[in-house]
């Protein structure tokens, strides 16, 4: 029965390999507990930060994995919810007004944005909306620092969360972070499920049928056009709704933060690396991905001490490089193992 | 537009090559962005001043951005990592420039002129050299298959971007323009600035150039024949593919010519330069039509043009004014200004 449960939960689409399904299950808890368990602000950060990435990464997955359009203004819906969050913020005041508010129309403006770019641009090739959507990104990253009368500019807005996910808040022996920390991770769990659920219905499976062939599903009586641009539409909604969280989460909210075309290649690094086309790339691939960035510099740290003096080895192990070796791993993860981490462990199991 | 010939008539003479009707509209919509601009700024000093940057700075990413389109237009391929030739080019003129500091600092042009020809020489071959190899190792492999070409080719970029820092740096460095070559020139009142001037006769130059090669040379014919229809040209017994490599390679070369000007444009050099530049030469080749060369060029003194007037007029909305020149060609003709067929 307890099977059944899951099952459903999961939408039948279990992860289908011992070693995947351990790893879910141990983030899943080490996520879970990670205020009893992490005492430094750090570690915590990190693991919101993980929490993020995986609701940002698993609604772009939607869009590049399985529907197989490429979009680079993923991190423009990002923004458009933490700058929902933050102006929302700063204007009323701090609280759950709002917070509402602001997540509402931030909403709004990503559901009209999406839709009036997908109809614009999604009837072409997939290679004609990357290069609008970049562009678009370009434009409104330019914008969210021109209008700093409302969105601070370049230095960002700095607000208050409602009184009970502010630090100085303390109930039960946790203090607000911690409160923030598991909205954070009961809002994720929520979203990723259901969009699981999504991929997982004939919706679902009209989306990977375009990917795998539009003409035909075409000829087959879908409307790609709409199929692909509601996909666009509920990417763009995920996405705000992450953003949003981190707002939440950092009490900050800045073009670096949010809008920068770093992140955007961040997302498409992890997608890639974690494996497209299953959402639980997007789990294993943001878990690495965000202890990397956080811990491999450590690692680099100690190699490159250890090849001190050798000029171009210790040139290139500086923990700053960091990037160039995620770079490399993402173009050779794209010939050889285009299906990510998760494909190979599933690949392996089903040997 | 062609209308196919006449051949009903057997005694008649033979019916003439159609042909297809030059379109003078894109142009004449520069030359009235032009004329609207003098009686918008007001003093046609001004007015020439703008004009000039405007075009210059067209002519520069016009530069950066033909080799690009006419990849596409060859082999389908879009290049996303195009970003770091520029980037590469800049660079290496701002070690070549250091490096012939004797060169650079004499107050004769001709010394200067020699200098950054060195520099443009330098980085041309190894932007070429560089674009060889990028294509041998991360386009080859993926031909034919879209979403992995973007993925693979803004891998690419990410790594090339890191290898720029590797060499010389995360920092943005500085790549001040020669002696003679700094400040202005006077026509009447109009203040010009030398390198502009400079940009305006290397691009030409290039334009000039390629307009040759593709128009009156052999393997012109074969490239504009592949961007119209690959599979006939290779029926033919032509190697496309051979072809497109050398496409490839110039196209980077012409990369790195653009990163120097604009490096000495900017008159600094930053390793995300490629980035900044990428999104407007993408503006730049949707503008004139993917594969297109000829639409590359108004398209990118439309955007030069364009973006100087709005930087004087009202300098909040010139960020938007190239995205909206995008949506507005689009909305009237939705393949850019001249689409190419067969695409």
């Amino acid at each position: 029965m307890p099977n059944r449960l899951l099952e459903r939960t999961l939408s039948h689409d279990l992860p289908r390999s011992r070693w995947l399904a351990l790893l879910l299950v141990a983030i899943f808890v080490a996520l879970a507990l990670a205020p009893v368990m992490l005492p430094g602000s750090k570690a915590l950060g990190v693991a919101a930060k993980m929490l993020v990435f995986i609701l940002l990464v698993a609604s772009y997955d939607l869009l590049l994995g399985y529907t197989g359009i490429v979009s680079f203004a993923h991190t423009m819906f990002f923004g458009i919810g933490a700058y929902g969050v933050a102006i929302a913020s700063t204007r009323l005041g701090a609280g759950w007004a709002s917070v509402g508010i602001g997540v509402a129309l931030a909403l709004a403006a990503s559901l009209v944005l999406s839709l009036v770019i997908g109809l614009f641009s999604l009837r072409v090739k997939a290679i004609f909306f990357a290069m609008i959507t970049l562009a678009v990104a370009a434009a409104f990253q330019t914008l969210a620092s021109q209008l700093s009368d409302f969105t601070g500019g370049e230095d960002g807005l700095t607000f208050r969360n409602p009184e009970w996910l502010s630090p100085a808040f303390e109930a039960f022996g946790f203090d607000g972070r911690h409160f923030s920390y598991w909205l954070l991770f009961v809002v994720v769990t929520l979203v990723f499920l259901a969009l699981l659920r999504m991929v997982n219905s004939p919706f679902g499976r009209v989306l990977q049928a375009i990917r795998e062939n539009d003409f035909r599903a075409e000829a087959l009586g879908y409307r790609v056009v709409v199929y692909r641009t509601l996909s666009n539409v509920v990417a763009a909604l995920v996405a705000t709704l992450a953003g949003a969280l981190l707002a939440l989460w950092l009490r900050y909210t800045g073009p670096d933060t949010t809008l920068s075309f770093e992140i955007m290649l961040d997302i498409l690094l992890i997608v890639v690396i974690g494996g497209m086309g299953t959402l639980y790339g997007a789990v294993i691939g943001s878990v690495l991905f965000v202890l990397a960035q956080n811990y491999l510099q450590d690692l680099l740290r100690l190699a490159a001490g250890a090849v001190e003096g050798v000029p171009v080895l210790a040139a290139v192990l500086t923990p700053d490089r960091w990037l160039l070796w995620l770079g490399v791993l993402f173009v050779l993860s794209v010939y050889h193992f285009p299906t990510g981490i998760v494909g190979r462990l599933r690949a392996w199991s089903s040997r | 537009m062609t209308t196919p010939a006449s051949t009903a008539a057997p005694a008649a003479a033979p019916a003439p090559v159609p042909k297809a009707r030059f379109d003078w509209i894109p142009l004449a919509l520069l030359g009235g962005l032009m004329a609207i601009g003098l009686p918008a700024i007001g003093s046609p000093s001004t007015w020439l001043a703008l004009t000039v940057a405007g075009l210059a700075m067209g002519l520069i990413v016009f530069i950066i951005a033909s080799g690009l389109t006419l990849v596409f237009g060859l082999m389908d391929v879009l290049n996303f990592g195009h970003g770091v030739f520029i980037a590469l080019g800049a660079y290496i003129a701002t070690t070549v420039l250091a490096a012939m500091s004797g060169f650079t600092a004499s107050p004769l042009l001709g010394m200067n002129l020699v200098a950054v020809f060195a520099a443009m020489v330098a980085a041309m071959t190894l932007a070429g050299a560089v674009g060889w190899a990028f294509e041998r190792v991360i386009v080859r492999p993926v031909y034919g298959l879209h979403l992995k070409q973007i993925l693979i080719t803004m891998g690419g970029m990410i790594v090339g971007e890191e290898i720029i820092k590797v060499i010389w740096g995360p920092l943005q460095i500085a790549l001040p323009p020669p002696e003679a070559l700094r400040g202005s020139v006077f026509i009447g009142d109009a203040a010009i600035e030398k390198l502009r001037l400079l940009a305006v006769v290397v691009g030409l130059a290039v334009f000039a150039a390629m307009g040759w090669v593709l128009a009156r040379t052999k393997v012109g014919l074969l490239v504009r024949a592949g961007v119209q229809d690959r599979e006939m040209v290779e029926a033919l017994g032509y190697r496309v593919r051979r072809l497109f490599v050398g496409v490839f390679v110039t196209g980077s070369a012409l990369a790195g010519l653009g990163g120097v000007l604009w490096g000495l444009y900017q008159q600094s050099v930053t390793p995300q330069i490629g980035a900044q530049v990428n999104v407007l030469i993408f503006i730049v080749i949707i503008i004139g039509g993917l594969g297109s060369t000829l639409g590359c060029f108004v398209g990118a003194l439309l955007v030069g043009v364009l973006a100087n007037y709005t930087g004087f007029l009202a300098p909040k909305v010139a960020l938007f004014s190239t995205i909206g020149l995008m949506v507005a060609i689009l909305l009237w003709r939705p393949r850019g200004l001249y689409p190419v067929t067969n695409r």
